[in-house]
């Protein structure tokens, strides 16, 4: 049994409702019907080695403790979900939730580094499954997936406010290029900009820097006044599949509505995994009925279409993190260092790099589960933390929103002095922007 | 003493080869059966360029990080595995075998390599288990049968070795020898040693995700 039980009050209560029916039922629901038949596979495939430990950047940095290595969580959770001799008590699950939750940041580096390629984040999401299905999640990021519910975006962001928020960046960003526009519901426009709940509620910068480049560049593109704005999904984290389906719909249908081309989203990373991956599949389509790329995609197209120009180079020495989603998520990698080295004077490389680079300890929806695990997830990154301060530059460059409040809690935490920049910083502060002026 | 004999060399070698064989089979058309009906992304996204192009890389030891990262373990890995599978196949006793029993006859290992080649499997396997209570990792996710498990290799390799050598009493070790490998043979499709048949398919699945869906290397 954990021995580090953390108190959040979506567990406990959520396991006081629970019954050995329900339980039972629910296990039933997730292990024999949902699962595929590769839950199995795995499982009886599976030799024991370890060799994935290697690859878990909690059990590095937790002093190699086993009940943190991926195999060592799935012992813990899915192993014993399959025995049917074993009696599985509310206890269990507040436990198997912790470690799903909190303790994996389904970033699939263990699958390198298995010699089977057993997908241990596929187990996790099982578990998480099961969790939500009984009602055990972490209060904080269930009330993301609430606020999903009900908005159709993360932060309860009302129809009025995301159309102010736009407008605001609008009119800021017209104080530096009179002519900038941020059109709303342009319909035909080739691009459909989207971006995850946060952006317009915390980070409005980005809207302002992503006009700007669109601007500069000047692309044909739209965003919707519409609930369907926002690609991000804590419900594809939480296990709330039907949830994430809806999500995705309206996402996809809004884009369809106005008969956009292409849909281009902002520097997220989870965002892109749902939208690309798992939420377009979830709905039934082998590929998004819309294409789909993300911002580093994007801003490399541009580049070498000619569309936007180096002005000037960034003068610190860079380092750049590779965020999983869109690295083994989506093979970005050099096409990101390609930004980053145009637009960078002096680039350092961290290591292990590109798909063997270290998560960032917050994705997989781990960071929104807030504060009552934040301990487990900078401790659980020591590792990075090593990682960054052995590059010994100022500056890291992240094209992810997860990533961002991850590295910012460890680089706090292990005192280390450096500035994390999205690349629509660094582009949009050394593009060359006459063609605007 | 004689009467044992011809039923382990026997009777009980034919039905071992057919739960062998039929077990594996089954545990095969189980899995593609039932992912084809309840799992369908795993054949939707399959990709065999991909999974072709991992499993090779896979096969070359010290090219995947991982091999890298534990270079002793790959050592020993890969040898053991190379010499667990040729060594039943072309000693030379088992060539006698082959001919005897189903009528195909080819090359040989000679004697002194096939000797040599089980020392590795014995060597291998007291590794395996050396490496299952020392490294925490390891030790915390290892059940008894994680431990029996080698032992149930270890028998054949070790009583063939000493019916071989004449040791103790060659005529027990033989029979010893032929009823464990049957038992271990009758062992694969049902226990964790099944891997040796589901490898190509979890390791193809996760490289035609990977490589054809994610456009990322998977090793
Ligand atoms: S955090 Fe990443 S490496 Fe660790 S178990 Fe989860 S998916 Fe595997
Ligand atoms: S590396 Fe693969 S086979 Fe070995 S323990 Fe981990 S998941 Fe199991």
């Amino acid at each position: 049994m954990n021995y580090r039980t953390t108190e959040d009050i979506g567990l406990i209560t959520g396991a006081k409702n629970l019954t050995a029916e329900k339980i039972r039922s629910a296990v039933h629901k997730v292990f024999s019907k949902e699962a595929g038949p590769r839950l199995k596979a795995y499982y009886n495939t599976c030799v024991r080695c370890g060799l994935c430990s290697q690859a878990c950047h909690y059990f590095l940095s937790m002093d190699n403790d086993p009940s943190f290595s991926p195999v060592g969580k799935v012992k813990q959770t899915v192993w014993e979900l399959l025995d049917p001799g074993k009696r599985i008590t509310p206890d269990f699950i507040v436990n198997a939730a912790q470690i799903a939750y909190t303790e994996c940041n389904l970033c699939r580096r263990c699958s390198m580094y298995c010699p089977f390629g057993i997908d241990t984040a596929y187990m996790i999401t099982l578990v998480r499954r099961l969790c939500h299905l009984l009602g055990v999640t972490p209060q904080y990021i269930q009330d993301t997936a609430h606020s999903h519910a009900s908005t159709m975006n993360q932060m309860w962001i009302k129809e009025d406010e995301w159309i102010d928020s736009l407008q605001w960046q609008e009119d800021e960003a017209r104080d530096e290029l009179p002519m900038l526009r941020i059109p709303i519901e342009k319909n035909g426009a080739e691009i459909f900009y989207s971006v995850i709940g946060p952006e317009p509620k915390f980070r409005s910068q980005l809207i302002y820097q992503a006009a700007v480049i669109m601007n500069v560049a000047q692309v044909d593109w739209t965003m919707p006044a519409t609930p369907g704005w926002d690609n991000s999904d804590m419900a594809m984290y939480v296990g709330d599949y039907e949830l994430m389906g809806r999500m995705k719909k309206i996402h996809f249908e809004t884009a369809l509505r106005l008969k956009c081309k292409k849909i281009v989203m902002g520097e997220c990373g989870h965002a892109f995994r749902s939208v690309y991956d798992t939420g377009s599949r979830w709905l039934g389509w082998k590929e998004p009925p819309v294409p789909i790329i993300h911002a580093v995609q994007f801003y490399w197209d541009l580049l070498n279409e000619g569309k936007i120009r180096v002005g000037k180079k960034f003068e610190q020495p860079v380092t750049f993190h590779d965020p999983c989603n869109i690295v083994r998520g989506m093979g970005l990698h050099e096409k990101a260092r390609d930004l980053v080295r145009a637009f960078c004077r002096d680039f350092v490389e961290m290591h292990p790099n590109r798909e063997h680079n270290y998560c960032c300890c917050a994705g997989g929806g781990v960071i929104n589960c807030g504060p009552p695990h934040k301990k487990t997830r900078v401790l659980g990154n020591k590792i990075k933390a090593d990682q960054l301060r052995a590059t010994g530059v100022p500056v890291v460059i992240a094209p992810c929103h997860n990533c961002h409040g991850g590295l910012e809690d460890i680089l706090h935490h292990y005192k280390v002095d450096m500035q994390i920049k999205f690349l629509g910083d660094i582009i949009y502060e050394c593009i060359d922007k006459t063609s605007v002026e | 003493m004689h009467q044992l004999y011809e039923f382990v060399s026997g009777p009980l070698a034919w039905i071992a080869w057919t739960v062998f064989i039929v077990g594996s089979l089954t545990r095969v058309v189980v899995l593609v059966t039932s992912t084809i009906e309840k799992d369908p992304v795993v054949v939707n996204y399959f990709s065999l360029k991909h999974a072709l192009r991992s499993m090779v890389i896979w096969s070359i030891p010290f090219f995947p990080r991982s091999s890298r990262l534990n270079p002793v373990m790959t050592v020993v890995s890969f040898t053991f595995h190379i010499c667990v599978i040729l060594v039943p196949l072309f000693a030379l006793g088992h060539i006698v075998l082959w001919e005897e029993f189903f009528g195909i006859s080819f090359w040989a290992l000679p004697d002194r390599i096939t000797d040599i080649m089980t020392l590795m499997v014995i060597f291998g396997l007291i590794f395996f288990i050396i490496r299952r209570f020392s490294l925490k990792e390891v030790k915390y996710v290892s059940s008894w049968s994680d431990y029996m498990l080698p032992l149930l290799i270890l028998a054949p390799f070790v009583t063939g070795y000493a019916a071989f050598h004449g040791w103790f009493n060659p005529q027990l070790m033989l029979i010893l020898h032929i009823f464990s490998g049957e038992v271990l043979l009758m062992a694969i499709p049902f226990t964790r040693l099944v891997h040796m048949v589901f490898a190509p398919f979890t390791r193809a699945y996760t490289a035609s995700e990977f490589g054809a869906v994610r456009h990322a290397k998977d090793w």
